[in-house]
């Protein structure tokens, strides 16, 4: 295997996603992933030269909407389809953490 | 040994769009618990959001006014965290290209002026809100997608008290620009800081600290002033400074850890895929800048140079565009500056904290302050009748019809006035001869009674003048 990620590495993705491995599922998992890396490789074959940086493979630009309310009236439906819910709230499992505002 | 600090503040503004930024969702308070969500909202797999155009132009304003470089090529990434308020598991924002970047602005700490660094400013969309009860937490997705735009300061703050100057410049700004209400006490202004200090001539920067739950200006200079203090015993009693985050608490003024950071955050930023980037032509710039409002230091040196204010009364009537404006038409009406100036900050603030409303939620108008001062310039009325006067307009009365209405006009006619004057006086042969033997108290006894005559209505200036001169004969 051509080492381009290593067991460490996948077990720090996995934590990011909060998935936790056995010690065989990474064996299992990080040849594999090395595999899908070498298989996006390829694509460094290409010949990029005077070909302009992008950061969106559509070639449309400035898609945007007036700003313009609109509720759609869903809140009923999706918190229907939620897990758990109260007092028009989505229930959750209590959350210890105290960071609040992520944003 | 000798320290300097640095400090750097992250700021959030929620601006006043009427939808969301990725969602037609309306963006509006008070509504019941996820009545203001749909599909796009929650995140539900297969939708697509759209940039609202008008979070794109409220970028344009904030960079402008923050005297920033518009990014014209510019695009939306993803940050990839996971917590119950972010339904996505991504927050869209922007990283790799902000709209905004290497702005400043001005502060004036004690009369030393100093530009403070913008490093960039970026539109993203905010998180729900989640409560917390003993078994559960309670989600509500009606904030989620609420446009903000995050102002990044360079690190050139040097004291908690240029970090409070740094924060007033920027909250006058943006009001001014009208995109966002920025009141820290509604959450439509959030402050996130951090500070590290060094020894003089150190090149390297210390090790920060953040500091949470700083709900005012007041409480960041307070957090930051201890916090300073106390990363400095740190290093003078030979310790080093730990990278965590610090709660401050308000009863005490201290700042207490909440958790040590570990390592940087890994939020795996990549290009939102599922949005077009944004290319601003030059002329959408030109436009937005072309409707863009006078900026408070702009009119603070107006009212200085041109309506001869002083410094402080200049940079009180600033604090909002609404009283800004205001003063700007009570003056255009013929009303003495300095006089408009005077009513703004006293009786109209007074009357604005007792009602805790916003000006322009009163019945107060530029045409009504202006007649009513108007009316005391030209002897009509007294300052003192002014008060009744200021109460009817308060109540939307046009001061005129109120005076003429009230019978409120001052007298101030020397040849209606002396006659009483001389009534009082031989009336009072005392107190002439106490005035004569120096008793200057014996003045104020004949204005009572001249007053009392006129009910109150006779110009105190008029009968100050006749009266001393009717003394010294």
């Amino acid at each position: 295997m051509a080492n381009r990620i290593n067991r460490e590495q996948v077990q720090h993705v996995a934590g990011l996603a909060k998935l936790e491995f056995t010690d065989a599922e990474l064996d299992a998992f990080t040849p594999q992933l090395d595999d899908i890396i070498g298989m996006f490789e390829t694509l460094s074959e290409v010949d990029t030269d005077g070909v302009d940086v992008t950061s969106n493979v559509s070639d449309q630009i400035n898609v945007m909407r007036e700003d313009v309310a609109d509720n759609w009236g869903q809140s009923e439906d999706l918190l229907h389809n939620a897990p758990d819910a109260a007092r028009g709230f989505i229930k959750v499992p209590a959350i210890i953490d105290e960071s609040e505002d992520n944003a | 040994m000798n320290f300097e600090t640095t400090i750097g503040l992250e700021v959030h503004i929620e601006l006043k769009t009427h939808s969301k930024i990725f969602s037609p969702s309306p963006v509006a308070y008070g509504a019941d618990p996820n009545a203001n969500t749909n599909v796009i909202d929650w995140g539900y797999p297969g939708v697509l959001p759209t940039t609202n155009k008008g979070v794109v132009a409220d970028g344009i304003i904030a960079a402008l006014a923050l005297h920033a470089t518009v990014e014209q090529h510019t695009h939306f990434d993803r940050k990839n965290y996971f917590y119950p308020d972010n339904p996505k598991a991504y927050q869209i924002t922007q990283s790799d290209k902000p709209i905004g970047h290497d702005g400043w602005v001005e502060v004036d700490v004690d009369g030393v002026k100093k530009k403070i660094g913008i490093s960039e400013m970026h539109i993203e969309e905010d998180a729900g809100k989640n409560t917390h009860e003993r078994d559960h937490s309670y989600v509500d997705l009606n904030r989620q997608g609420t446009p903000l735009i995050e102002i990044v300061s360079k690190p050139d703050i040097a004291s908690p008290a240029e970090a409070y100057a740094y924060l007033e410049a920027l909250r006058q700004r943006i009001q001014f620009t009208g995109i966002s209400d920025v009141k820290m006490e509604e959450g439509s202004m959030r402050v996130d800081v951090n500070i590290s200090v060094r020894p003089v001539g150190q090149e390297k920067f210390g090790t920060k600290t953040e500091l949470k739950n700083l709900n005012s200006f007041n409480y960041v200079q307070r957090g930051l002033e201890y916090e300073e203090k106390r990363q400095q015993q740190v290093l003078m009693s030979g310790g080093a400074v730990q990278q965590e985050t610090r709660r401050f608490d308000e009863k005490t003024g201290e700042t207490i850890l909440m958790r040590v950071k570990a390592g940087s955050d890994d939020y795996r930023y990549f290009p939102e895929p599922d949005l077009p980037a944004l290319n601003i032509s030059d002329d959408w710039i030109k436009e937005l800048d072309a409707a863009m409002p006078e900026m408070p230091t702009k009119r603070r040196e107006r009212y200085v140079n041109e309506l001869g204010l002083t410094d402080y009364d200049a940079m009180v009537i600033t604090q909002t565009k609404e009283m800004s404006d205001f003063f700007d038409a009570t003056v255009a009406l013929k009303a003495d500056p300095k006089m408009a100036a005077n009513y703004l900050q006293g009786d109209v603030n007074a009357y604005l904290n007792e009602k805790q409303v916003d000006l322009q939620a009163t019945k107060l108008t530029p045409a009504n302050l202006a007649g009513m001062i108007n009316l005391i310039s030209d002897g009509t009325i007294s300052s003192k009748m002014a008060k009744k006067v200021f109460k009817a307009i308060t109540d939307g009365e046009e001061p005129k019809a109120y005076v003429e209405a009230h019978g409120l006009v001052q007298l101030s006619d020397p040849a209606k006035l002396q006659p009483i004057i001389d009534d009082v006086l031989s009336a009072n042969p005392q107190s002439i001869e106490d005035f004569n033997n120096g008793k200057k108290r014996a003045v104020g006894f004949l204005v009572g009674q001249i007053m009392k005559q006129t009910h109150g209505q006779a110009n105190p200036q008029v009968v100050n003048k006749l009266l001393m001169t009717a003394l010294q004969q």
